[in-house]
């Protein structure tokens, strides 16, 4: 199956998002954030809570002046290590419990510094690499089921219950667990600690939950002799954290949007530009598969009207993605099945939508997210227009495919129904593998057209940005009809200008210029 | 006067349902056999165990189809209480452009400690809560969400500053009794700074009632699976019905 897609145009609207970008990385390249800093001190190996249950490496960036944190917090760090000799995670124990302070070695030299970071920069990189070396080796060794790979969520609040739940559809046919965060995390300044048996609709994202849900899915992958891949959610005020966490747990996948903060938790722009940029890079060396969040245009405004935005919004994220130094096939830009069902030829439309992005972007790992909005409590409706999802998934060739559920609209998950959501998918796309092979598309025919249609609004949407500045843009409610200002929304007062000598030694050895 | 129904299937008075559940055991016959007493004991007849399959070790689905004698009296159950007209978008937008015929300003804040957004996010994020949208979206609304962990004080000072028409505290932590503590002290924070009457002051969360936020001085209280809608056709209604009556 191909549509006739206008080339030319497609090239103009990657210059368009690479000049929509370029005043943007200028933005990002003088800025840092609190959580990229705390990302820099867990990278490094600080951990844990305090008293308080405030965790450490939050309470060490709080600590360091404004003036001294637009330097970084690797440098005072560092020239503690120095003069401590203590390891980084007795470093963090001792300044908290006020044994040290970092303004007490403000005189150390900063070669004194660096020399001190230096193997525990690397050791962090090293256990980075090592990661992404036992995926890839687990991955030779127990190979996946051919895409589009079927993906489940799991929400108890409890992680065992997770655990549970995740294990059984992972035999029941899933490919990629996601565990869904509590409601409220993403706007949590800080990444809460411990394993967590509580939650409102989703489950805490912790390093210890990451690590129990790792160990029993590379559990139940060795039994079922296939690779089941862990997903959580690189989004909202801790991006670079979270990043860092899934990287050192082997975590494969992370939902990581450059704008899905700004326009639907209104985070603020400028943290959520800046920690994107880190948050992708420390993905890209990971070999972690970003998941953007496309599919959110979809649910809040009408999903026929959008679905020039959602294009525009994937040639950003690539955009994006590229210059954090992410390669294709870990950039799984979104897309959602979400036409209002009772539209006649929806079906068609939806073949448009998923086949143009499939054909413009042919090597990203497009993820395809299930219909939600118009989901009802008629589970038998719900289960049928699941399958055209399904099929339309197959047809189109998605490579993470979000699978729906019949109770959607009712209630997180039950183990039943993801049950029956695997076993529709497994029988739509086994019966339907190489259905997309035998069709060709009619020239102006109705899906030829409506590809045609989206990806010229596309062009004159990402005109418009550039022309305006993405910032502005958003301000002016160009993508999901919503409107945020530059210096508006959550945690816009941990973004600081960084200073002429700025030191973060993983932003130089994850850069994409310098790798 | 009664007209006692039963389910029907193809038949009147046959009684004929369906159900469907998970037990955590492995399937064996035995586990087809666990899910028709179990089918029983819920009081169903002629229980047929119609599918039942592994779906994962140590998880079994059954489907069920089965008659009950139980029937219910139709004629006996009292219409539910008259709700308000829930209007929706488009149609609130259109009554705030008539009857107000300004942009409506709407704060909203989980208050005190409390971090849990997920009720006023539901309500005033733009994706809204099951398809209704949030307030954001409102094209007659001007909405100013908050977030988590406001000061009373803070909503307050922000409320008088900004010129809100109405406010939204939400409280999902009840624990001790913080969200009674919290909502009544903004509620005597408005009243000391002559504020109370000039807007709708609503509290929301999962425990919240109607009868709870009267007696806190609310005008509204809005509970567990409240639709932004709802929340939005009060506002309109309660101002334009105030401004009818030139309270304000």
């Amino acid at each position: 199956m191909e549509l006739r897609i206008d080339r030319d145009r497609v090239d103009r609207c990657r210059s368009l998002a690479a000049a929509i970008a370029n005043p943007v990385e200028s933005f990002i390249a003088a800025h840092s954030t609190v959580s990229v800093e705390r990302a820099v001190l867990r990278l490094l190996g600080v951990d844990g809570v305090t008293g308080e249950e405030i965790p450490i490496p939050n309470a060490i960036v709080d600590s360091i002046s404004t003036e001294q944190l637009g330097r970084g917090a690797a440098m005072p760090f560092g020239k503690a290590l120095a003069e401590t000799g203590l390891e980084p995670a007795e470093l963090g124990q001792a300044i908290v419990s006020g044994r040290y302070s970092l303004e007490q070695f403000e005189q150390t030299p900063e070669g004194a510094a660096r020399g001190a970071l230096r193997s525990h920069v690397n050791g962090a990189l090293e256990h980075i690499a090592s990661q992404r070396a036992a995926r890839l080796a687990r991955l030779e060794r127990l190979p996946q089921l051919p895409p589009p790979l079927l993906y489940v969520i799991v929400a108890s609040g409890n992680i065992y219950e997770d655990r549970t739940a995740a294990v059984a559809a992972a035999e029941a046919g899933a490919q990629v667990i996601a565990v869904i965060r509590s409601t409220g995390q993403s706007l949590l300044d800080f990444v809460p600690y411990g394993p967590t048996t509580e939650g409102f609709g989703g489950t805490y994202a912790t390093q210890a939950n990451f690590k129990i849900m790792r160990a029993a899915l590379d559990e139940v992958s060795e039994r079922l002799g296939r690779y089941v891949m862990l997903t959580n959610y690189a989004s909202g005020l801790c991006m670079p954290e979270i990043a860092v966490m899934a990287a050192l747990e082997r975590l494969d996948m992370l939902l990581n949007d450059s704008m899905y903060g700004i326009l639907f938790r209104d985070i603020n722009m400028k943290r959520t530009f800046v920690d994107q940029h880190f948050s992708r890079m420390l993905n890209a060396r990971s070999g972690i598969i970003i998941n953007t969040g496309e599919d959110n245009y979809l649910t809040t405004a009408d999903a026929v009207d959008q679905a020039p935005a959602v294009l525009a919004s994937q040639f950003i994220n690539e955009e994006f993605a590229h210059r954090a130094g992410l390669p294709d096939d870990q950039i799984g830009l979104g897309d959602a099945y979400e036409i209002n069902p009772d539209l006649e030829d929806s079906f068609l439309y939806q073949i448009a939508q998923a086949q143009l992005a499939r054909e413009i972007f042919p090597a990203a790992a497009l993820k395809y997210m299930p219909p939600t909005k118009h989901m009802t409590g008629d589970v038998f409706k719900g289960h049928l227009i699941d399958a055209m999802f399904n099929l339309t998934s197959v047809m189109t060739g998605q490579t993470i495919h979000l699978c729906g559920m019949l109770t959607e609209a009712i209630h997180t998950p039950f183990l039943g129904d993801r049950a029956l959501s695997l076993e529709n998918a497994r029988y739509i796309m086994s019966t339907a593998r190489h259905f997309g092979d035998e069709i060709v598309l009619r020239p102006g025919g109705a899906i030829d057209r409506r590809a045609q249609a989206v990806l010229r609004e596309c062009e004159t949407l990402l005109e418009r940005v550039a022309a305006m500045g993405l910032m502005r843009a958003i301000e002016s409610a160009a993508f999901a009809d919503v409107s945020r200002s530059p210096d508006g929304g959550r945690g816009h007062e941990g973004v600081f200008s960084r200073h002429a000598d700025y030191y973060n030694p993983f932003q130089e050895a994850l850069s994409p210029v310098a790798a | 006067m009664s007209k006692l129904v039963r389910p029907y299937g193809d038949t009147q008075n046959d009684g004929k349902v369906q159900l469907s559940f998970t037990l955590p055991v492995e399937w064996s016959e035995a586990a087809d056999e666990a899910a028709r007493q179990l089918a029983t004991k819920i009081g169903l007849r002629d229980v047929q165990v119609v599918d039942g399959r592994r779906i994962a070790s140590g998880f079994s689905f059954f489907v069920i189809y089965a008659s009950t004698q139980q029937a219910v009296d139709v004629e006996s159950i009292a219409p539910s209480a008259a709700q308000t007209h829930a209007m929706s978008m488009e149609e609130i937008d259109a009554f705030i452009a008539e009857r107000i015929g300004r942009k409506v300003r709407v704060a909203g804040a989980c208050i005190g400690t409390d971090a849990h957004t997920v009720g006023i996010d539901a309500i005033l994020n733009m994706k809204g809560y099951k398809g209704d949208y949030g307030l954001e979206r409102y094209r007659m609304f001007d909405t100013f969400n908050l977030g988590s962990q406001v000061a009373v004080e803070t909503l307050v000072r922000f409320t008088k500053e900004q010129g809100m028409d109405a406010l939204l505290a939400s409280q999902v932590v009840t624990q001790k009794g913080s969200d009674v503590k919290n909502f009544t002290a903004l509620s005597e924070l408005l009243e000391a700074e002559d504020l109370r009457e000039r807007v709708v002051l609503i509290c929301g969360g999962p425990r919240v009632t109607n009868r709870l936020a009267s007696e806190l001085g609310y005008d509204a209280g809005f509970g567990r699976g409240t639709l932004p809608s709802e929340v939005a056709s009060f506002i309109a209604l309660t101002l334009a019905q105030r401004l009818r009556q030139g309270s304000r």
